[in-house]
């Protein structure tokens, strides 16, 4: 009897599961398939792998099929790009999504659209886009609004539906990164926005196309909206192709193995991704609270240097980043006590943060898993509504919100490598990664008129932390593009005609200090030539502070700082065959100053909005090393030798901090070092540690002093206003920690 | 599933094994009896006997003594209570003027100590430094990591945690 009632079930959900696969609308879909998920806790309620267990090769052979058809179509999709961005460096991705706009596979490339690309699709669906304004076969449709799915106004997405047999059955999406997106400065992050209405050109999920071509008033209205309206037209083109070979592709696997089995397999893999994601974070983390804050800095170049910047109001922004790790696998990140949006183009949207935590999730936990959506569903998150990482202000700028998404992720991956070291699996221990900032932006005018931008995406390659068995990786790593590559400088060049490089070279002793040390930082030095006029700016966070540490007695590398020479003599210098400088060295001793004369100016503050540039003025910047892990002096000695020969350090400076006693022999041409004075070095500063150090509680009552007392400067006292009265959680935590009366405030 | 033999791990702890092997053991599905090799081989090393539940951090251990959980340094140094935040029991060297910052890095190349400071937490036993905390001044010390050991045994390790 009771069997009889199962099956009288199992048949009647089947029934309505075959009915509502035909008639739904996609609104319906989406609804049906998020209460199927509230209701069951399994992605469209599936319980059971019916199609991978009954035939494990079939279902991977799918797999493999459309992952080939979407890297494929990327590989296909640059070559028609002209954007050294997208073309050389490889900044696009496209994805493949469930018709309810859930990621079933994606491409290599920038994967940390996948998830934006998403809400933006699912953005379309609620908003009732099946009857205004229509979604058909060959319907084309793009977005660049992060409010509703994507990280800022350059990242372009194009989504195309896929239908069969006149059943919408999914979408193909890519999108690429635009050197210029119409912001009220020239760029690709520019730093002046302080309201969505300087952001640039926002398409607002728009329909932009149908019968498979764009509309050509959509076309004429997008290439005057850019400085940059051939890369613009061009990468337009190259994602729409990567969409149409996604759809062939697509419809050609369903050919083959049956619209049924199709629309069964894209559930069953995304539940899949979500299952392995659960293992794996039972598999590789302990459970428990981690906590990892960073604090965000906003530090423009003063005005009083003679830059064309408008005042601006110091900020500093909390991003107390906690992950709640239960023994079941589920993770919980929250960012409880963030600071707010500011009249600033560093706010984050909520899906770009969500973006992220995929992003860094997939690489760090999942990456051996189903990279889709099933792992943004297994992780619960907490962005407070009102913050700078998820603005209810719907004027909020996010042009630049890299800025802050990038240091307070910096918190996720030093979390999740307490777990890994816990656990044993140290070989997956990362202490943070670089800011991916300070490339050169803005644009400027050859002497004949021609217009060139600047936009150079050298940033795709900083530094990745040390580890708990290893060193850092220099000039590697981007964290929203596992491909890292920073592009040849003679590529740069054809695209920046009148700002061609000097050098770019390793920035000695920059690498956060540890056990294993951190990644270096790397320099670009630039000069204004053959140029009617130039406008250039460069954002680097930091500066007035580290924004992110190492782990467990790593310290960070060192912070920027904005540094120039105007009106230089290079010239004179050039035409006199003598040597010219490749790169900055120590700011103290600079080899610009050495080697050139001109208005060297240097600044604490790594920000600038932007200025302008004549004909020979120099421009130095700064990329991100990262940090270290482990006490700097349990570094092994031959790792210090290999730090000299590499010039990574400088002699002073390994003594000073590795307590490491070298010299160099010329006639070897090899570092050799002293071991008896290295220890004898080390056991000083060891001295200098047990002489210089405090008690907890000393060091507890100074800083309870100075919240007491509140001397603080503006943007620190600013900043624990904030995330008091946004977060009352926050607040108490604080209040109770110090022992505060329970009125008092900042 | 791999497994890997003890010497393997222990170089791998040391820092010393060939990126090949390292690159390896990366790449492949993760040996799921790696913790209880990794306890094993610290417990051999470290100069006391209470036995290690968790590692915890560089040169930190979660131990049992007698009917406690603590946290005890490999130096021998016990830091008390796990639930306790170990940062309360160590010493404190704050870099907050730009002298003592600019005795690790270079003057323009470190933070303005309006707006951050830098807290070395060093142990009170030997002086290894066990973290750099980078925050504003006033900011409550970073509470980074509290386990829950029973959940971690009972429902991952699945075998019993010793009685507190």
């Amino acid at each position: 009897m009771e069997k009889a009632v199962t099956e009288k079930k199992a048949s009647k959900k089947k029934q309505l599961a075959a009915v509502d696969e035909e008639k739904m609308t996609p609104k319906e879909k989406l609804n049906y398939s998020e209460d199927l998920f509230k209701k069951t806790g399994h992605y469209y309620g599936i319980r059971r792998f019916k199609l991978r267990d009954e035939d494990p090769l079939r279902f991977e052979r799918v797999f493999g099929k459309l992952r080939g058809a979407l890297v494929g179509a990327r590989e296909s999709a640059l070559h028609i790009s002209a954007s050294p961005i997208v073309r050389n460096i490889g900044e696009l991705c496209f994805a493949l999504y469930t018709p309810e706009g859930d990621s079933i596979t994606l491409s290599t490339g920038i994967i940390v659209h996948v998830h934006t690309i998403s809400e933006f699709i699912k953005y379309m669906i609620r908003n009732d886009y099946e009857d205004d304004p229509g979604i058909r076969h060959g319907d084309i449709f793009c977005n660049n609004d992060a409010a509703i799915g994507g990280v800022h106004t350059s990242d372009i997405s194009t989504a195309v539906p896929i239908f069969y047999n006149g059943q919408l059955v999914g979408w193909a999406a890519g999108v690429t990164h635009e050197p210029d997106c119409g912001s009220s400065m020239p760029g690709h992050s520019p730093t002046q926005p302080q309201s969505r209405f300087e952001d640039g050109y926002i398409i607002v999920a728009d329909k932009i196309g149908e019968n498979d071509k764009i509309f050509k008033t959509y076309r004429m209205r997008s290439v005057k909206s850019t400085r940059t309206p051939m890369y613009w037209d061009l990468d337009e083109k190259a994602r729409l192709a990567g969409c149409h070979k996604i759809r062939e592709g697509v419809v050609k696997i369903i050919e083959e193995e049956g619209s049924e089995y199709y629309l069964g397999f894209i559930r069953e893999i995304i539940e899949e991704g979500r299952q392995i994601a659960l293992a794996r974070v039972k598999e590789r983390l302990v459970p428990g609270r981690y906590r990892a804050p960073s604090v965000i800095p906003v530090a423009f170049v003063e005005v009083a240097l003679g830059r064309t910047e408008r005042p601006r109001q110091d900020i500093l922004a909390n991003a107390p980043v906690e992950i709640i790790v239960r023994p079941d696998g589920e993770l919980f990140f929250s960012l409880e006590g963030a600071s707010r949006s500011q009249p600033f183009p560093y706010n984050c949207s909520e899906t770009a943060m969500q973006g992220a935590l995929w992003v860094l999730l997939s690489q760090l936990l999942f990456y051996d898993g189903r990279v889709n959506d099933g792992s943004y569903l297994a992780v619960k998150n907490y962005f407070p509504p009102g913050s700078g990482f998820n603005p209810t202000d719907p004027f909020a700028s996010y042009s630049c919100a890299w800025g802050s998404l990038m240091a307070c992720f910096t918190g996720l991956v030093r979390c999740l490598s307490r777990g890994f070291y816990s656990r044993g699996y140290r070989e997956e221990v990362v202490s943070s990664y670089g800011e991916t900032s300070d490339s050169t932006q803005g644009g400027g005018y050859l002497e004949d008129g021609t217009y060139f931008p600047l936009a150079t995406f050298d940033i795709s390659a900083v530094g990745m932390g040390a580890g708990a068995v290893r060193d850092g990786l220099d000039y590697g790593y981007a964290m929203w593009n596992p491909e890292s590559d920073m592009g040849d400088i003679e590529v740069w060049e054809s695209l920046e005609l009148g700002f061609p490089w000097l050098g770019r070279r390793v920035k000695r002793d920059t690498a956060g200090f540890g056990k294993y040390r951190g990644a270096t930082d790397w320099e670009n030095l630039r000069v204004a030539h053959g140029v009617k006029s130039l406008f250039a700016y460069m954002a680097r966070g930091g500066g007035v502070a580290f924004i992110c540490t190492g782990l467990m007695g790593g310290y960070p590398n060192a912070t920027s700082y904005r540094s120039a020479m105007l009106k230089s003599n290079l010239a004179d210098v050039v035409q006199e065959k003598k040597p010219y400088p490749t790169g900055e060295g120590d700011p103290n001793d600079s080899e610009l100053k050495k080697l050139l004369q001109g208005d060297y100016m240097i600044h604490k503050r790594g920000a600038t909005l932007g200025g302008n540039l004549n004909n020979g003025d120099i421009l130095h910047g700064n990329m991100n090393g990262s940090c270290g892990f482990g006490d700097p002096l349990l570094r092994d000695i031959e790792l210090v030798k290999k730090d000299l020969e590499d010039e990574i350090y400088s002699p002073e400076l390994v003594r000073r901090v590795y307590g490491v006693v070298g010299s160099y022999d010329k006639k070897n041409q090899e570092w050799l070092i002293d071991k008896a004075a290295t220890e004898s070095e080390r056991e000083k500063i060891r001295d200098i540690r047990r002489s210089r150090a405090i008690d907890f509680n000393e060091f507890f009552e100074m800083e309870r002093q100075i919240v007491i007392e509140k001397n603080l400067i503006e943007p620190v006292k600013n900043m624990y206003r904030e995330s008091m009265e946004l977060s009352p959680k926050w607040a108490e935590e604080f209040k109770e920690y110090y022992g505060l009366p329970a009125d008092f405030q900042f | 599933m791999p497994t890997y033999d003890k010497k393997t791990i222990a170089d791998l702890i040391d820092g010393k094994l060939e990126w090949s092997a390292l690159k390896r053991i990366i790449s492949d599905h993760k040996d799921a009896d790696r913790f209880d090799k990794v306890v094993a081989i610290l417990q051999e090393r470290v100069p006391w006997k209470e036995k290690i539940l968790l590692p915890l951090a560089e040169h930190l251990y979660v131990v049992q003594k007698g009917k406690e959980r603590i946290v005890k340094a490999e130096c021998g140094y016990e830091f008390g209570d796990y639930r306790q935040n170990w940062k309360h029991k160590s010493k404190v060297v704050v870099r907050n003027t730009p002298e003592l910052l600019e005795e690790m890095y270079r003057h323009w190349e470190h933070s303005d100590p309006g707006w951050q400071e830098m807290r070395e937490f060093y142990c009170p036993g030997c002086y290894t430094l066990l973290e750099v905390e980078v925050l504003p001044p006033g900011y409550p010390v970073n509470f980074d990591f509290l386990p829950d050991l029973e959940g971690f045994y009972r429902e991952i390790l699945k075998k019993p945690l010793p009685e507190s």
